[in-house]
């Protein structure tokens, strides 16, 4: 006991400076430990990962073929963007709104974390978790489907899956910030569903009525997935308008998270 | 104690209001190094908004917040306080030992795991998820997370609620080790035996002010009450109506009662049965005080114990 009582006393103020090394070493647990708190948490991996590769695997793979040669080409944009939207409503927006409720938020926000680790380690779980989807889907589809992929449009589609992410995260902040507690997952599920459904990732929208069509304009999903389809080869249109709408729609998000926050602390 | 040393935290004439809530009502408090400072009151009494304001989570309508000379929502502040609150679910996949990881990663010159594991009495659970823990489990890891930064200034929420005796005591042996490194530590209980057990300094607080601060003796000393217990054929409810009694109640087979005027209750008491047995007279523990400060100034309002 004797051996600790005198090094509190001999600390200099000068070691209460944190460096810069220690400082980075902060964000970098903080965002190891998100990764692995999902990583290791089958309610998470199941939508995130699972999903998209069974559904890819039987509508895109078993199935594929009844729809016509290009079908696993045009669901591995599909199914991918499908994935990438879970970890930032999940991850991102059903983790926080679970954590302003249950205190985790406050005891953080009350130790000396440093400011943006938390979300920046919720941004790079939701990145990594879009990454591994992203390459899953990809070894299907050209292992087992036999897609044919360039190098180029590989790269493309994993860029694009892996910011696609971001405007998910920024959706999931907003509604984390709006819904607080048990509720937030089935409400995130009420959003989730239906607006993959809306934005044609199960159903090509060709096929639904003129307002759905219309509908799909307005939801971020239908914008990712036409950059996808770009990424693998079946563009139907220019890429930049799409960007450009997603990130009007993050800027969107954020600024009524920020709103909420600034009212509600 | 060290009341001519520089406070290391505190509060001047704040107030903060929640809608037309007073919640604290122009509270003045100074928080020294190497002291247990315990903070109590009734639900709604205003702890809970006190801490706040002092880790920064919440900011005061008036007056002034100050931790280490700072704003406690600064970050240099707060790198030298630790923090146990009452209630915070950490994720239930993640191990003990990176936990400790996580939270010695916020501090400057954090404690190395082991030493933190050990003081904690977390040492064989570091490689154990936080959800596979027992709830006393749970709590004992949260006090390792506290103390893991080397802080300066240490803030107990209710740090026992849920552990069992033993539990208990080597927590307390642990805030004593650390008192004794120099550490201030801000407690707040419900758990009046702990206070006693542990508090250099106890500021009571009811209605978002300050009934009542000094040390244990002080407080008890303000409130003249002496328990009285023996065996008698006398029951409680009988003796609870004489003038003098204050309280009265069956603990097992022994009379208990509380009382301003100890002699003439005994003399009673004696005349009353012949045959009373094991009598003891002792002075007024920190509950009576406590129970004692807090019946009159709750009295007038009851509607405001729901904002806590």
């Amino acid at each position: 006991m004797n051996a600790v009582s005198s090094t509190v006393m001999s600390i200099a103020p000068a070691t209460r400076e944190m460096s810069r090394a220690r400082v980075f070493g902060a964000y970098l647990q903080e965002a190891r430990v998100e990764c692995l708190r999902y990583l290791r948490n089958p309610g998470f991996m199941i939508p995130t990962l699972i999903l998209p590769t069974a559904f890819y695997l039987m509508f895109g793979i078993l199935l594929g073929h009844a729809n016509g040669p290009e079908a696993p080409r045009y669901l591995l944009a599909a199914y991918g963007t499908f994935g990438v939207m879970s970890p930032g409503l999940f991850g991102f927006g059903v983790a926080l709104s679970m954590e302003r409720d249950n205190g985790l938020l406050t005891l953080k926000r009350a130790l000396p974390m440093p400011p943006g680790a938390y979300l920046l380690g919720k941004v790079v779980m939701a990145m990594f978790a879009a990454a591994v989807v992203s390459c899953v889907l990809v070894l299907l589809a050209t292992l087992v489907a036999h897609v044919q992929l360039s190098a180029a449009q590989m790269a493309a589609l994993f860029a694009t899956n892996l910011f696609g992410s971001l405007p998910f995260c920024a959706m999931g902040l907003m509604l984390g910030m709006l819904i607080k507690g048990s509720g937030a997952p089935g409400i995130v599920n009420l959003i989730y569903l239906p607006m993959a459904f809306l934005s044609g990732l199960w159903f090509p929208l060709s096929l639904m009525p003129k307002a759905v069509q219309n509908l799909a304009l307005a939801l971020p999903p239908y914008h990712l997935n036409q950059i996808a389809l770009s990424a693998v080869g079946l563009g139907q249109s220019a890429v930049w308008p799409h960007v450009a709408t997603l990130a009007a729609f993050s800027a969107g998000f954020l600024a009524i998270a920020a709103r909420r926050l600034r009212r509600h602390g | 104690m060290n009341t001519n040393a520089s406070p290391i935290a505190q509060l001047s004439s704040v107030v903060k209001r929640y809608g037309n809530h007073t919640a604290v009502d122009g509270l003045d408090l100074m928080l020294h190094r190497g002291e247990i400072f315990a903070l109590l009151g009734p639900n709604g009494a205003g702890k809970s908004t006190t801490i706040s304001m002092l880790l920064g989570l919440v900011r005061p309508d008036a007056g002034r917040v100050e931790l280490f000379g700072e704003d406690p929502q600064q970050l240099v502040a707060r790198r030298r306080i630790g923090v146990m609150l009452q209630s915070a679910a950490l994720p239930p996949v993640v191990r003990v030992g990176e936990l400790l990881r996580l939270t010695a990663s916020y501090y400057p010159a954090p404690r190395d795991e082991r030493e933190t594991a050990e003081l904690a009495g977390v040492a064989d659970l570091l490689k154990r998820p936080y959800a596979a823990l027992s709830g006393g489990q749970q709590r004992r890891v949260q006090f390792a997370l506290a103390l893991c930064g080397r802080p300066e200034l240490l803030f107990l929420d209710e740090p026992t609620v849920g552990m069992d005796l033993e539990a208990r005591q080597k927590l307390w042996t642990a805030v004593r080790h650390l008192v004794a490194e120099g550490t201030g530590v801000v407690l707040t209980t419900h758990y009046l035996e702990e206070a006693e057990a542990l508090a250099n300094r106890v500021c009571v607080m009811a209605r978002g002010r300050v009934l009542s601060e000094g040390s244990v003796d002080d407080l008890r000393a303000r409130v003249a009450l002496k328990r009285v217990r023996c065996i008698s054929r006398l029951r409680a409810a009988d003796v609870a109506a004489w003038p003098e009694v204050a309280e009265a109640r069956d603990e097992g087979e022994r009379l208990w009662l509380s009382t301003d005027r100890a002699e003439i209750v005994v003399r009673r008491l004696l005349d009353a049965d012949a045959q009373l047995d094991e009598l003891e007279v002792q002075r007024a523990g920190l509950a009576e005080a406590f129970t004692e400060l807090t019946r009159a100034a709750e009295a007038p309002t009851a509607d405001t114990r729901e904002a806590a």
